[in-house]
């Protein structure tokens, strides 16, 4: 991951170096997150996000002051390593059910709107 | 300036052959009907948790044992988010910065990295006419949502089209070889990608890439990847520049349009995967990988070459057919004081060509021909007692029949004349009858030999040795 937390050696060098996550979001961060999230926000969204985003980074930030020196980035809460399932089928669900909550079942399968147009990236 | 040479790079998707998906305990099928192979995990109901497929991981770890490529003593998977209709939890789980395999090399060409990830759904696109521009649907079915894959990622290692789809193609034959995937190009549990980009010979540096997709069978990654670089190279000798995209190819007019990208950022916010715990292969795992192995093409071809004496090319032949070429080493095995390379010759060419003839779609490991019959067959030949024809004759015997070649040889009568008073009377009658060859042949022409020498043949219905009437017809002719 780009954005690990480097871990610093103690606090008064961790605000020596270059913090790699800006402390302040700009607008164009904003929409360009938003975009990917597929959300449409109004002007005073936009605006209201930029300053909610940035004070949860500088929060975030206060992270690294603490000395991480040895300490493996952690990728997982729970001390446990090869949890595996034996490859046996189990029953998949009637086609019937799983197109229940479909809004457009078509053909037994889920009909979507186009991919080939914009309309997706909208 | 500078002629410019090709850089070429493989991204390969190989499709699991598990019984189940991944994640889930969904059932892998090809051709069902649609979306009767899901489940609430596989389709991203609120709630459900992933497991990871015990199976997945043992396929995976012997690629890497195959492939030569280190285990990463830990790995993790990570969430690739982005939003298309194939991928209902708007992320796939795949594995990022610490795959479970690395540095590893196949033939000439170091592999970079091997990981783990599921495959997505598949789409069908329909248009539907009468309806406003650009309204027409996608019909979505996750039978295939979820099947484990492994993509493998070559170092840019490949300097030519021809180059690219033969590495390809020994990479195909070494993962069926393990029994890990189906490897099938049209119905895509083998699917490669090529990056290609094209630099100055000699220089380091690496030009601009271009990514080609759809390329679902070897010719067309051959010809897609020589469209990409005569394009490339055009561009640069006339002083352009070549734009990083991802290009489709398609078969049917052999050209290459740019697509839109599925995420026009490309910024697929990778994070750990917090659902599922870390891969730590114990050293039984690794241990298991490493014997499952059984002798791969590689490592096959160079074993004919070296300690059996084969052509390249017909170890190639065999090694790509473990099956016979089983037969080929229990036939040598059986062949006393015969060349291996001489039996060899017979299994990839006389018995192959035998069995294409006789429509047989068995090998030549599951024919009626049984190695101690080959190898009898091969020495009464290599020691003259039969001729070569009448060799396949009785090759055909046996593939129709089965047995023993002396007895087949027996009852048709195919043993060669050794009654050499019989086969000069026959030469001198030949002779006789092919007045205007005999006349040519003394002139000097000495293809007109042949005449003389079929009708010989016909006459003794190929129980003679070519060299003996050879021999014969000069001496007959005093030449």
């Amino acid at each position: 991951m780009k954005k690990r937390l480097r871990p610093a050696r103690s606090a008064s060098r961790a605000r020596a170096v270059t913090p790699r996550i800006p402390a302040v979001i700009e607008r164009e961060q904003v929409l360009h997150v938003a975009k990917l999230a597929r959300l449409h926000l109004s002007e005073d969204e936009v605006e209201q996000m930029a300053v909610d985003l940035s004070q949860i980074l500088q929060q975030a930030e206060l992270l690294t002051e603490v000395d991480l020196d040895g300490v493996e980035p952690t990728s997982h809460v729970i001390e446990l390593q090869n949890v595996l399932r034996p490859d046996v089928p189990r029953p998949s669900w009637p086609r019937a059910q799983v197109l229940a909550s479909a809004p457009e079942p078509s053909d037994g399968a889920f009909r979507v709107p186009s991919t080939q147009t914009d309309d997706l990236a909208e | 300036m500078a002629e410019l040479e090709a850089v070429i790079g493989l991204e390969i998707h190989v499709q699991l052959a598990t019984r189940t998906k991944m994640f889930c305990g969904c059932e892998l099928s090809f051709g069902d009907d649609p979306n009767v192979h899901t489940c609430p995990v596989c389709l991203a109901h609120p709630g459900v948790l992933p497991t990871v497929n015990e199976q997945a991981i043992r396929f995976a770890l012997q690629i890497a044992a195959a492939l030569g490529c280190e285990v990463a003593p830990r790995s993790i998977f990570h969430r690739k988010n982005y939003f298309y209709p194939d991928s209902p939890k708007a992320y796939q789980i795949s594995q990022y910065d610490i795959p479970i395999a690395g540095a590893g090399k196949l033939g000439d060409v170091r592999i970079h990295r091997a990981h783990l990830e599921e495959d997505a759904a598949k789409m069908v696109h329909v248009g539907e006419s009468g309806r406003i521009h650009g309204s027409g649907a996608s019909l979505v079915d996750f039978n295939r949502g979820g099947t484990p894959l492994v993509e493998i990622v070559t170092e840019p290692d490949l300097r030519g089209a021809a180059e690219a789809a033969q590495w390809a193609r020994l990479l195909r034959e070494t993962v069926r070889q393990l029994g890990v995937s189906d490897v099938n190009m049209e119905e895509g549990s083998l699917r490669v990608d090529a990056n290609v980009s094209v630099r100055p010979a000699g220089s380091e540096e690496l030009g601009t890439k271009t990514e080609l997709k759809n390329m679902n069978s070897f010719r067309f990654l051959q010809r897609g990847v020589e469209a990409e670089i005569e394009r490339q190279k055009a561009l640069v000798e006339a002083g352009g520049r070549v734009e990083q995209e991802t290009l489709h190819f398609d078969p049917a007019s052999g050209s290459l349009t740019s697509l839109r990208s599925k995420e026009e950022a490309h910024d697929y916010r990778y994070f750990p995967e917090p659902d599922l715990v870390p891969l730590a292969p114990t050293e039984a795992m690794l241990r298991e990988a490493q014997e499952s192995l059984p002798e791969l093409p590689a490592a096959r071809i160079e074993r004919y070459v070296a300690e059996l004496g084969l052509a390249e090319d017909v170890a190639a032949t065999l090694a790509t057919d473990p099956a016979t070429a089983e037969f080929f080493e229990r036939t040598a095995a059986a062949s006393d004081g015969i060349e291996a390379r001489m039996v060899a010759n017979w299994v990839v060419g006389e018995l192959a060509a035998a069995l294409r003839q006789a429509d047989e779609k068995a090998g030549a490991a599951d024919s009626k021909v049984e190695p101690a019959a080959l190898a009898a067959l091969v020495a009464m030949v290599s020691e003259k007692k039969i001729s070569h024809g009448s060799g396949k004759t009785v090759l055909a015997a046996l593939v129709a029949e089965g047995g023993e070649p002396a007895a087949i040889v027996e009852r048709e009568g195919l043993a060669q004349i050794s009654d050499s008073g019989e086969l000069e009377a026959i030469v001198a009658a030949a002779v006789e009858a092919n007045p205007a060859a005999a006349e040519q042949i003394k002139a000097g022409n000495g293809k007109a030999i042949g005449a003389i020498v079929g009708a010989v043949m016909k006459e003794t219905k190929g129980r003679a040795d070519g060299g003996e009437v050879n021999r014969l017809i000069r001496q007959q002719l005093d030449l």
